[in-house]
């Protein structure tokens, strides 16, 4: 791999760019693997990365249906944060959170991490009292979080209307490392890595089934034909039920769409991501200078990756109410991904009925921020078969045991 | 220059002048004119900047699909950034300012990036800026984010207002040219209910501008007779500036009408959203021109050949006095024809075929015009406005034949049909090679309900572009067989032309441009190939193609053609991003809709609402519903008048309007059933005007509401939830028995709203209710947990005797229209007893010194009843209850679950909200553990110290102990366990 620099740039520039080599290779697939991962978003990618980082694994393959980061990494609005109330959430966000600081010079790829802190509105007296127990538990978790005032609020985003004549803000969750990535970019960046270290990114190749022997996986049948594996990780996200399917079990997992919009851009306006539940709308600025609006779920399963109109109505009027400017900007592009969702809101990460077969899902709502904690976490699963800290308190018979994860008291709406 | 024509203009009113201002310069345009248009009769050529090399830009087209020419326009609370001059009317004293440069437009220091344009290529960022970590945040990003952006920041809350309204029809036909109007005709006469509706001021689309004959008389004068037909068809109805954004499944479609734009302030709404359900929609939404990639294409005073046209015709403006036509089809000969006989110079045509006939091409020849064919543009020159073109063949690699002077270039790379409408809820399209466009496949159409084509299309949105056939194909699309006859010159095929010269040398595909807007060039599209970013998506995303305001619509089919060509695949394997909606972007106050300010969601008010203002209330939303929070008097915080509200509650009376209170009556001769699946306790047992209090858990068991349950009489219930719990109740009882027990015989009404309930609350509660006289309220005819109807002061009451505060407590409903009159009633008995309303913050305290939990606050969706001690009302004969089956589950029966407790400080201070009482050592991942946490925490002005609640590992085995807690300054204070029952333990006062 080639490294990237401002100087490969330059050297690049005085050969007309004829230069640069492919960010990943496309080779046809090999019979057999030491581990295949299906699902080349982020999370995948990740899992692949880190099993060749951190345990030495690279004899890997990443299969995908369509192309590479086309899912749910490809259209989230990018918000990174850890604030998050239970343990075990605190603990995987956090991870990833801290990857992403260093995750451009680890990648030799910018994936432009944008550490410009993150508020949680706060505006009823109930929510108030459930960021100041997200403050409390997180100092605990070694999270760094604040509560702050409206008048801090007000400094930190100019353009909020902070006296709304519903819902006034009366403080915020402020978690000032918290921000933004280039979402392209990150799938972009681990597929170039995975690449590099021999792993084989092999897209536009759907997995039709899942074979086994004596209980544990032998490989996978795809439109590309069947590939052998010692090991299988299903990071699919909205299709991961489909897939377990395939390997003969069924996931506590629902799929529906998750809208979102971007406006025409504009000059930078606001720095910090704004999340804003009791109204339900969540915003920040693109580098672009479009302004990133995040909508809620719908009320039926689906995998259409539209949505329904109304969430975006609802969720415009919160926003406009809360940043009464906005109101003559328009609305460039709206789009849906399929988000999958467990009864607690929280992923999975775990063994499965199926020896040697480990899944990685349930991300909701919240997945991109998770993207270098998840794989992390997974590779150490399919690496070892056993699940390690971070991971062991998201396998899926949690549910059967009642021991929910469950982040509805300080996540609301957005997640 | 461009200059205004003394004669023609078909749209201008020239007895109707319009003053305007752009940049501050004081210009003139006419009525019908578009600012784009008047711009160019100003010879304001240059508008603006592009996105990321900020090279001066130019007007390209004339309608939505313009790249460029977006200005601010407006003032104050009517400023608006990125507004599309080419589809904007003009109207007297509109102003606008160009975008994106600074200092100025004609001097722009972001032109340094132009100059440094081979250093940065589609995705350098990706590429560098990554070393040290902290410069992309503090150094690099900044920089970028400041040289992003386009239009400038609105500072003011929007002065206009905004209208939402629905609409229903058989047909929705959206585009109001010929093939719209034929459409509309033929449905309108077939007696169909439709709606057709065009995004312009004006109907008849592109077919006036090009001369096409209809039926024997001129387009013009067809429109004019369709839509005099059309308007007196009562089952038409027709709108006009009136785009149609987006369509979803099921034949929804979003439509965004631009009432006043044109003329703001007059007092009407700004726009109108219009949600419509159509049977279905005919997509007459024609077909947009391509530019072609040639060096230099990007120079101002380079356009469209149709556009050139449409301000001729329709504006009567000229964008250039000598101007270079470049095509590789007929139709770009309309152009160079309509210029030479408004007397303008067409030194050559350059068409890119090796072979030219056809009736336009030997019009031009007998116009006196040189046609060359086989050749093309080797590159244009000039920088802020074209100076010259040099000629190349299109067969070779650009080597300069010749250079011709002129000030402008109409350019042609043929047209592609508009599909967004088509595509958005799934319809598929295929490529056609002769004409060089995808066009939707008739076979694959988005599909309605009922598996017939939701969406069909008609006209150029077909992919056919003559107009006979345009208006053929758009009469059998409304279910029509005979179709208007157009005449018009025979045209000769297209050729596909992608690069120009075809087999241009880097330099010259450096300086092609595909996205204006977002500088993406051919080199940067083959770049993407290069590096394996060959998936369209990740070439859009890799180098902004089509991700402009214009979302592509000029850029995207040249640029997976670049691609295709790149990767040496067929343009069909390549595919198409993804249309989505809006078609053109959509103001946001347009969705948002009236919703704003005080009714921005809906807005629930008590009957005794104008009561509490009037008494200085201090409010806080719970859910739609706003509570007082307390009462403060002159010259007392909040906190004091909580304090005071409830030391008097306790001492003399307290009043409280607890109307938000949900009230659901569950009837039926199945109801004590259900309600033994609903609650954890036995309901069907509970005597007629008895009272009982009951839990709700979920499936998973944990506890999602409580209330107080009356039963009415032998097949009624009233259930009493919280009050932001009452419709999400309501609707969870309807959930099961629509989806699973459906086969019980069950009623419910949510009666919240029809009564009024106030609590009288306090040791004189009895006294002030004889006070009023009427019914017997007495601890012997009204006991504790009983409710009776009756009379009380002349109103018709329901008293229930519950408390949640414990003491002596009466709530008391009406009807809701008498609810402020009772209240008005019980305030004036009260006065001699001392009696005071309370608010929510003080029903808070009161029920917390009596150990009574919140749900909200003691329970997260995370609490079972058993944590919470109150195993008591918990069936234990039941065979089942909703959640029961969760709550076995072992986690959720441990022995280490974290239980109720009281929890006081050793110094009497009140324990900070969210503090979590840390345990011995830390977890796996390195955080602390925990044993606790407080959940409702206050200053019990009863008992002059801090209170509180709290969920401990242990619960109540470890009364005595005394554990830490947090504070957010990360100092912990000393907590004692104790019991949470913290005011009159033995319960007399509420039993009196």
């Amino acid at each position: 791999m080639k490294r990237y620099s401002v100087f490969a740039i330059a050297r690049e520039a005085l050969r007309y760019h004829q230069g640069w080599e492919k960010a990943w290779a496309s080779p046809a697939p090999k019979s057999s693997y030491d581990v295949v991962i299906v699902g080349a978003g982020g999370h995948g990618l990740a899992t692949a990365y880190y099993l060749g980082k951190n345990f030495g694994i690279t004899n890997v393959a990443i299969i995908e249906k369509g192309w590479l980061g086309g899912g749910n990494t490809g259209r989230n609005t990018t918000i990174i944060r850890s604030n998050y109330l239970q343990d075990p959430s605190a603990a995987i966000y956090e991870k990833a959170r801290s990857l992403y600081e260093d995750l451009s010079q680890d990648l030799n790829y910018n994936v432009m991490f944008s550490p410009r802190g993150l508020l949680m509105l706060a505006q009823t007296h109930h929510e108030v009292r459930g960021y100041l127990r997200t403050v409390h538990a997180n100092n605990l978790q070694g999270v760094t979080t604040e509560w702050i005032g409206p008048e801090k609020v007000k400094e930190l985003v100019p353009i909020m209307n902070i006296d709304g004549p519903r819902y006034p803000v009366l403080g915020a969750l402020y978690q000032a490392r918290g921000g933004t990535a280039r979402h392209d970019a990150v799938a972009w960046g681990y597929a170039r890595a995975c690449s590099a270290m021999g792993m084989d990114i092999i897209q536009q190749c759907e997995v039709t089934g899942v074979r086994s022997a004596n209980g544990v996986v032998t490989g996978v049948d795809t439109t590309k034909g069947y590939i052998g594996t010692k090991k299988l990780g299903i990071v699919v996200a909205g299709h991961s039920g489909q897939v377990a399917d395939m390997a003969g079990f069924r996931l506590p997992v629902e799929s529906l769409a998750l809208q979102a919009l971007v406006s025409e851009p504009i000059k930078p306006c606001m720095d910090v991501v704004v999340m804003a539940n009791t109204v339900h709308g969540y915003m920040s600025q693109s580098d672009k200078g479009e302004m990133v609006i995040g909508g809620g779920t719908d009320g039926f399963n689906n995998f259409t990756q539209r949505g329904s109109f109304q969430h975006i109505e609802e969720t415009l009027r919160a926003l406009i109410e809360t940043f009464p400017m906005i109101s003559r900007l328009k609305m460039l592009r709206q789009w849906g991904g399929i988000v999958d969702m467990t009864g607690d809101r929280s992923p999975i990460i775990s063994k499965t009925p199926l020896g040697n077969c480990f899944i990685n899902c349930g991300w909701g709502t919240g997945g991109f921020k998770a993207i270098p904690g998840s794989g992390w976490a997974m590779a150490e699963l399919v690496a070892k078969g056993e699940p390690g800290p971070l991971a062991e308190e998201f396998n899926m018979y949690r549910f059967r045991e009642g021991r929910f994860i469950d982040e509805s008291v300080a996540a609301g709406v957005a997640h | 220059m461009s200059t205004r024509l003394a004669k023609g203009g078909r749209l201008i009113d020239r007895a109707a002048p319009q003053d305007f201002t752009f940049n501050g310069k004081r210009l003139r345009g006419f009525k019908g004119d578009t600012l784009a248009a008047a711009l160019l009769a100003n010879d304001q050529m240059l508008v603006g900047r592009s996105f990321k090399y900020h090279r001066p830009r130019g007007i390209v087209a004339s309608g939505a699909e313009e790249p460029n020419a977006l200005v601010n326009m407006g003032e104050g609370g009517r400023f608006e950034p990125n507004q599309r001059t080419t589809t904007t009317e003009l109207f007297d004293g509109l102003t606008c300012t160009s975008q994106n440069h600074f200092p100025s437009l004609e001097f722009d220091i972001g032109v340094l990036n132009n100059y440094a344009a081979r250093f940065l290529p589609a995705g350098f960022y990706y590429k560098t800026f990554i070393h040290p970590r902290a410069a992309w945040k503090h150094v690099f990003e900044p920089i970028i984010r400041q040289s992003a952006g386009l239009g400038k920041v609105p500072k003011d809350r929007d002065a206009d207002r905004y209208e939402q309204a629905y609409a229903f029809c058989d047909l929705l036909i959206t585009g109001g040219g010929i093939a719209g109007l034929q459409a509309a005709l033929t449905a309108g006469k077939a007696g169909k209910r439709v709606w057709l509706m065009e995004q312009t001021a004006h109907w008849g689309g592109r077919a006036p501008v090009d001369g096409v004959e209809i039926d024997g008389t001129p387009a013009e004068a067809w429109v004019k007779n369709a839509v005099q037909a059309l308007e007196a068809m009562e089952n038409v109805t027709m709108r006009l500036r009136c785009m149609a954004a987006g369509s979803y499944d099921h034949g929804y479609v979003l439509a965004d009408e631009k009432v006043a734009d044109h003329t703001p302030g007059d007092g009407r709404p700004r726009h109108r959203l219009w949600r419509i359900r159509a049977g279905q929609i005919i997509a007459a939404t024609g077909a947009i021109e391509r530019p072609l990639s040639f060096a230099g294409n990007d120079i101002p005073g380079v356009m469209l050949a149709a556009a050139m046209r449409d301000y001729l015709v329709n504006w009567a403006v000229a964008p250039g006095d000598r101007t270079v036509v470049v095509t590789n089809n007929d139709d770009a000969y309309r152009t160079a024809i309509a210029l030479k006989e408004a007397g303008l110079e067409v030194p050559v045509i350059l068409d890119a075929r090796a072979t030219v006939t056809g009736d336009l091409p030997a019009k031009a020849r007998a116009l006196g015009i040189r046609v060359e064919a086989g050749k093309a543009i080797a590159k244009v020159k000039g920088g802020k406005r074209v100076t010259s073109v040099a000629i190349c063949a299109q067969a070779g690699q650009g080597a300069v034949l010749e250079e011709i002077a002129c000030d402008a270039v109409a350019m042609s790379g043929g047209w592609s049909p508009v599909v967004h409408l088509w595509s958005h809820c799934g319809g598929k399209l295929n490529w056609d090679a002769a004409q060089a466009h995808f066009a939707p496949d008739p076979a694959r159409p988005p599909l309605n309900h009922d598996g017939s084509a939701l969406v069909v299309t008609a006209g150029a949105a077909s992919g056919v572009l003559l107009a006979g056939d345009v208006l053929a194909n758009a009469t059998a699309a409304a279910g029509g067989d005979v179709a208007p006859v157009a005449s018009g010159p025979v045209e000769a095929a297209m050729e596909p032309v992608w690069v120009m010269p075809q087999g241009a040398t880097i330099d010259l595909r450096m300086k092609m441009w595909l996205d204006y807007q977002n500088d993406v060039k051919v080199s940067d599209v083959q770049l993407a190939a290069r590096e394996g970013y060959s998936s369209v998506e990740h070439t859009k995303r890799y180098t902004t193609l089509g991700m402009a305001t214009d979302q592509g619509k000029l850029s995207n089919i040249n640029g997976l053609a670049v691609l295709a060509d790149s990767l040496s695949s067929p343009i069909p394997q390549v595919g198409t991003t993804t249309f989505r909606p809006p078609y053109t972007p959509v103001t946001f106050g347009a969705l948002a809709g009236e919703a704003r300010g005080d009714i921005f969601q809906p807005l629930r008010q008590t009957p005794i609402h104008a009561w509490h203002e009037a008494h200085n209330a201090y409010f806080e939303p719970v859910g739609l519903w706003r509570r007082p929070y307390c009462y403060p008097r002159p010259g007392e915080t909040h906190e004091q008048a909580v304090h005071r509200e409830v030391v008097n509650t306790r001492t003399n009376v307290g009043l409280l309007d607890a109307s938000t209170l949900g009230k659901i009556i569950v009837k039926g001769p199945d109801a004590g059933k259900f309600l033994d699946m609903l609650y954890t306790n036995v309901m069907s047992n509970l005597g007629i005007g008895k009272c009982r209090y009951g839990l709700m858990c979920s499936e998973q068991g944990f506890l999602s509401d409580d209330g107080v349950v009356a039963r009415i009489d032998e097949d009624t219930w009233l259930c009493h939830t919280t009050s932001g719990g009452a419709d999400r109740i309501h609707a969870w009882m309807e959930d099961w028995l629509q989806c699973e027990w459906w086969d019980w015989q069950v009623y419910t009404a949510n009666v919240t709203e029809q009564f009024a309930q106030i609590a009288v609350v306090g040791p004189n509660a009895r006294k002030v209710l004889e006070k009023l006289g009427g019914m017997d309220v007495s601890k012997e005819a009204l006991p504790f947990m009983q409710w009776a109807d009756g009379e009380m002061g002349g109103f018709r009451v329901r008293a229930y005797r519950i408390s949640f505060s414990g003491e002596l407590s009466y709530e008391i409903a009406v009807p809701a229209s008498e609810g402020r009159a009772f209240w008005d009633a019980l305030v004036t008995a009260g006065a001699e007893f001392g009696m005071m309303p309370y608010g929510t913050e003080g029903l808070h305290v009161l029920r917390a010194e009596k150990g009574f939990i919140m749900i909200g606050d003691e329970t997260d969706g995370t609490v079972i009843p058993q944590d919470l001690n109150l195993g008591w009302a918990i069936s234990k004969k039941k065979a089942d209850y909703l959640g029961k089956r969760g709550q076995e589950r072992p986690f959720l029966a441990s022995p280490d679950r974290w239980k109720l407790v009281g929890l006081e400080t050793l110094d009497g201070s009140v324990i900070p909200d969210g503090s979590i009482a840390p345990a011995p050592g830390t977890n796996a991942n390195g955080q602390r553990n925990t044993q606790g946490r407080v959940t409702s925490t206050y200053y019990s002005p009863t008992l002059k110290r801090g209170i509180a609640m709290g969920l401990v590992k242990g619960g109540l085995s470890r009364v005595g102990e005394t554990i830490e807690m947090t504070r957010l300054d990360g100092s912990t204070l000393q907590v004692k366990i104790v019991d949470p029952v913290f005011y009159d333990k033995e319960g007399e006062k509420q039993n009196v």
